[in-house]
């Protein structure tokens, strides 16, 4: 029975289709899902990625581990494919009611959950959480949760942030009341991220740093060491109450080992001494990997995109001719080769990747401009940096050390020189290079980056990589990178958020034709929108893969 | 660190030119010796073929390879028997992931293949070497000069003068090389900077060559030091002060001759270490910067090649091996045709 359980098994995880999966996975008998719990996961990563705090810590490295340990009022559905982005009542018992225009949302608050310490889950840990997110000045708390009313006065006084009015709890009833100040349609999506998971009341206010802190999830971390590993246990007072929201996990233990290199983490993987690598594949294995061990590569889309800010504030590019004319002449095609080829990014135009809502095939920066992007036009991007009357300026392409962006900076450095700039690239360390970039201090005309969606929402990469409010001159945290504050754009894109409260698809349209507004302006480079390369162990099955948190380790088994 | 030197140079007389009795003089007994040397001769040889190899490389890449080095050559083709082929080769095989660079041709174009950016190995190899060598030449230079002028005024000066030298040179001394060097980079790199009237832009190779040529001050400046003090107490320099011949004079005609062996003698040494140097900082990113080359930079756009096209590791790793191996052995014999002791010397 184990065998062709096993067999079985390695099929679904050979398969890999969402719906395919998932009907599979229906139609198992239950003894055979019984089979596959138990058994250690073992992950790599080269490197550990900093606190342990859900509310604080931003990685794309442990996001995908905190949905297993925490929990929000909502969260993603925990399934694979493009379902993964609906939002659903995870710690609350069923959708929010909604009331006073869109302003408050009402949640009743599940019974009978415990945290991982084994204290009962009330609703004066859900309002402290909320308080903690400010008082821990989490990263998103001045743009995800300022909408909150009272969140004005925690971002100014955090240690004595209360919310007052804003988050409120009734014990008698078991609800929660949010109010926010205007209405907000992804206020759901921005409760279901680990940053507004919900702790015990009385957990530190201050970064937990290595500390775990406990949880309502499958698991629960029971060690923490950045230089060596982090461990994953169950919650033994775990009970599944959703399996969209937080299904039991397969595994019984998950360590993630810390150090090494992305190649000798490959050889492990491949001799079954570990499961999964964090790092991306090595370029120069790929092509031997997708030969000899391609049931055990997984392809995934992602909601992200490559992408070179051009500072609008400092030369050469706060010439818009200047900007038009290096999208006129990058080759999408020779940066998607420096990525892996076709197989594992796409030419983009826009700056919303094809898979987040309100995409719209459109490109104009292309020998024949239309739905796609086809090659580049030398010629017009010559014509445009005469025409800026900027020809000759010194440029410097800022790119963070990995091998994938000295690449696309030292392509785009070719591109520049062709162009008639005196072009160089600096490679400075990717620890510190996303800050670097942001600081106008710096003055960096042209850089390298990634952005990666937070919630499928297309304010999450248009209004908070060209908003207004993201713009802030001397900060590090200045994530609109390119400087640029147009107040039409920034009002409709305002309008558009509010829209999305009463009338999506028209919402949907207007940040469409934002985005092609926006890249009339050419504020930055898009690129390429990546894909998710996961190598795997033999032994792993059923792989499912989200958008929103990448691997499901917890719905994965190992036996 | 650099290898303790026992160069005792030249008898003091010679190197006053005040040999008596000998036929030959000091400076044409060395160049003999070297001369006499079938180690001195090929090493130095080979040597002189790699700084002229790599001085014509402007000339490969525009009449051999016909490529560009600094440039992507992401879309570019060549032809392979008669048939155009892409430089970067896309995966068609299993799942098609993956561009993998041509390998090496052993022709003309792309001799040891392209690298991750389509770019000629071979071309950058040349472009790269040059650039290796002018920073370890220039730093050596560099090193040498002010470890001379730090070593002898503390060692002819002695007192204050002494204290505050070798403490200063203690104080570096305590800083790991690497360390210093890595740490120095960063901060200079980052921005461009003003030496004197001179503009210094972030990607110079200035850089680079001041880095090297200072962090390595304190381990020759030290060992000079020595030296000084050993022949300042010497009785040639007793004799001359006895004599009232002046401070200053005894330094130029006595003292810096029989320093100037010990420098000599560091000199390829040092070389060869900062060669190393400047290929582990330009592996690291902190060296030199692209798109420039150096066989550092080679190295690290090789890296991750390594399972693909181990060429582009090979290639700079092998020219540093051996210009290192070269520089060592001239090295030694030329220390031994300085050593008046040594039986090559005599």
């Amino acid at each position: 029975m184990s065998e062709s359980l096993s067999l079985m098994s390695r099929m679904r995880g050979r398969i890999l289709c969402g719906t395919a999966a998932l009907a599979l996975g229906a139609a198992m008998p239950a003894f055979a899902d019984e089979s596959h719990y138990g058994g250690t996961l073992k992950l790599l990563g080269v490197s550990s990625e900093g606190t342990l705090d859900p509310m604080i810590n931003y990685t794309a490295r442990y996001w995908p581990l905190f949905i297993w340990t925490h929990d929000g009022l909502m969260a993603f559905k925990k399934v694979n494919g493009p379902e993964s982005a609906e939002v659903v009542p995870d710690l609350a018992e069923d959708m929010p009611v909604l009331s006073n225009d869109g302003k408050t949302y009402t949640f009743k608050l599940r019974q009978g959950i415990k945290f991982s310490n084994g204290k009962d889950l009330t609703v004066e840990d859900v309002v402290a959480s909320f308080q903690r997110i400010f008082k821990v000045s989490s990263p998103t708390s001045g743009s995800f949760y300022n909408g909150i009313v009272g969140a004005d006065k925690c971002l100014a006084e955090a240690a004595t942030c209360t919310l007052e009015g804003g988050v409120i709890g009734d014990a008698a009833t078991n609800t929660i009341t949010i109010n926010l100040v205007a209405p907000d349609a992804e206020f759901l999506y921005k409760i279901a991220v680990p940053h507004a998971s919900i702790v015990p009341a009385d957990t530190i206010t201050k970064d937990a740093g290595n500390e775990p802190i406990p949880g309502t999830g499958t698991y629960a971390f029971e060690s923490y060491d950045p230089n060596a590993s982090l461990i994953m246990v169950r919650n033994p007072h775990f009970q599944e109450w959703s399996k969209e929201a937080q299904p039991k996990g397969y595994v019984d233990r998950i360590e993630y080992t810390f150090g090494g290199t992305e190649e000798a983490a490959v050889n492990a993987i491949l001799n079954g001494q570990a499961d999964f690598m964090y790092e991306p594949v090595p370029t120069d294995r790929l092509a031997e990997l997708s030969v000899s061990h391609p049931d055990q590569l997984r392809v995934s889309p992602l909601v992200a995109w490559w992408y070179a800010p051009l500072n609008v504030n400092i030369a050469p590019f706060n010439s818009l001719e200047a900007r038009q004319a290096i999208n006129y002449a990058v080759d999408r095609d020779a940066l998607v080769s420096i990525f892996g080829g076709p197989a594992l990014a796409t030419p983009v135009c826009t700056i919303l990747p094809p898979d987040m809502p309100g995409h719209v095939d459109r490109c104009d920066y292309t020998a024949d401009p239309g739905e796609f992007w086809s090659a580049p036009d030398m010629d017009k991007a010559l014509e445009l940096v005469e025409a800026s009357g900027t020809k000759g300026q010194k440029v410097t392409v800022v790119t963070d050390d990995s091998v994938t962006s000295r690449g696309v900076g030292t392509y785009l450095q070719t591109v520049l020189t062709d162009l008639g700039y005196d072009a160089t690239v600096q490679s400075i360390s990717g620890d510190i290079q996303f800050t670097y970039i942001q600081n106008t201090n710096n003055n960096v005309q042209i850089s390298v980056t990634q952005w990666y969606q937070d919630y499928p929402a297309p304010s999450n990469f248009l209004n908070v990589l060209f908003g207004c409010d993201s713009f802030t001159p001397g900060s590090d945290s200045s994530v609109n990178m390119s400087g640029i504050c147009d107040k039409g754009l920034d009002d409709r894109m305002k309008a558009a958020m509010a829209l999305g409260s009463t009338d999506q698809e028209a919402a949907l349209r207007e940040w469409g034709d934002i985005d092609y507004d926006f890249m009339k302006l050419a504020p930055a480079i898009p690129m390429f929108t990546p894909k998710d390369v996961d190598l795997i162990s033999a032994r792993v099955g059923n792989y499912e893969f989200t958008s929103q948190f990448h691997w499901l380790v917890g719905t994965a088994w190992v036996q | 660190m650099l290898p303790e030197t026992d160069s005792h140079a030249l008898s003091p007389a010679a190197a006053a030119g005040e040999e008596t009795g000998a036929r030959r003089g000091p400076w044409k007994r060395v160049f003999q010796g070297l001369i006499a040397s079938p180690t001195a001769m090929i090493s130095a040889g080979l040597l002189m073929l790699i700084v002229v190899a790599t001085l014509l490389a402007p000339v490969y890449a525009k009449h051999v390879s016909g490529t560009d080095p600094f440039r992507s050559g992401l879309s570019a083709k060549i032809k392979i028997d008669g048939k155009p082929t892409p430089v970067m080769q896309q995966s068609t095989e299993g799942l098609g992931l993956g561009v993998t660079p041509i390998g090496p041709t052993w022709g003309p174009q792309y001799m040891l293949g392209a690298d991750g950016q389509g770019r000629d190995v071979a071309a950058r190899m040349l472009y790269g070497g040059r650039n290796s060598l002018l920073i370890a030449g220039a730093s050596t230079l560099i090193c040498l000069f002010f470890a001379a002028i730090i070593g002898i005024a503390a060692g002819y000066s002695g007192g204050v003068v002494d204290g505050v030298l070798s403490n200063l040179i203690d104080m570096i001394w305590a800083f790991p090389v690497y360390l210093l060097a890595i740490s120095l980079s960063i901060v200079m790199i980052g921005k461009s900077f003003a030496l004197g009237p001179f503009e210094i832009s972030s990607g110079s190779l200035i850089v680079p060559i001041l880095i090297i040529g200072l962090v390595y001050v304190p381990y020759v400046a030290r060992p000079i030091r020595g030296r000084v003090m050993a022949i300042n107490q010497s009785e040639f320099i007793m004799a001359a002060r006895g004599l009232g011949i002046r401070r200053w004079k005894i330094l130029l005609r006595h003292i810096l001759p029989n320093v100037s062996t010990t420098l000599i003698v560091f000199a390829p040494m040092l070389m060869a270490l900062n060669i190393v140097t400047e290929s582990s900082l330009s592996f690291l990113s902190v060296g030199v910067q692209p798109p420039n080359a150096s066989w550092g930079t080679i190295l690290q756009d090789g890296q991750t090649l390594l399972y693909s096209r181990p060429w582009v590791s090979l290639a700079p790793g092998f020219a540093i091996m051996v210009t290192v191996l070269l520089l060592n052995l001239f090295g030694d014999v030329l220390r031994d045709v300085l050593d008046p002791k040594s039986a090559r010397g005599r």
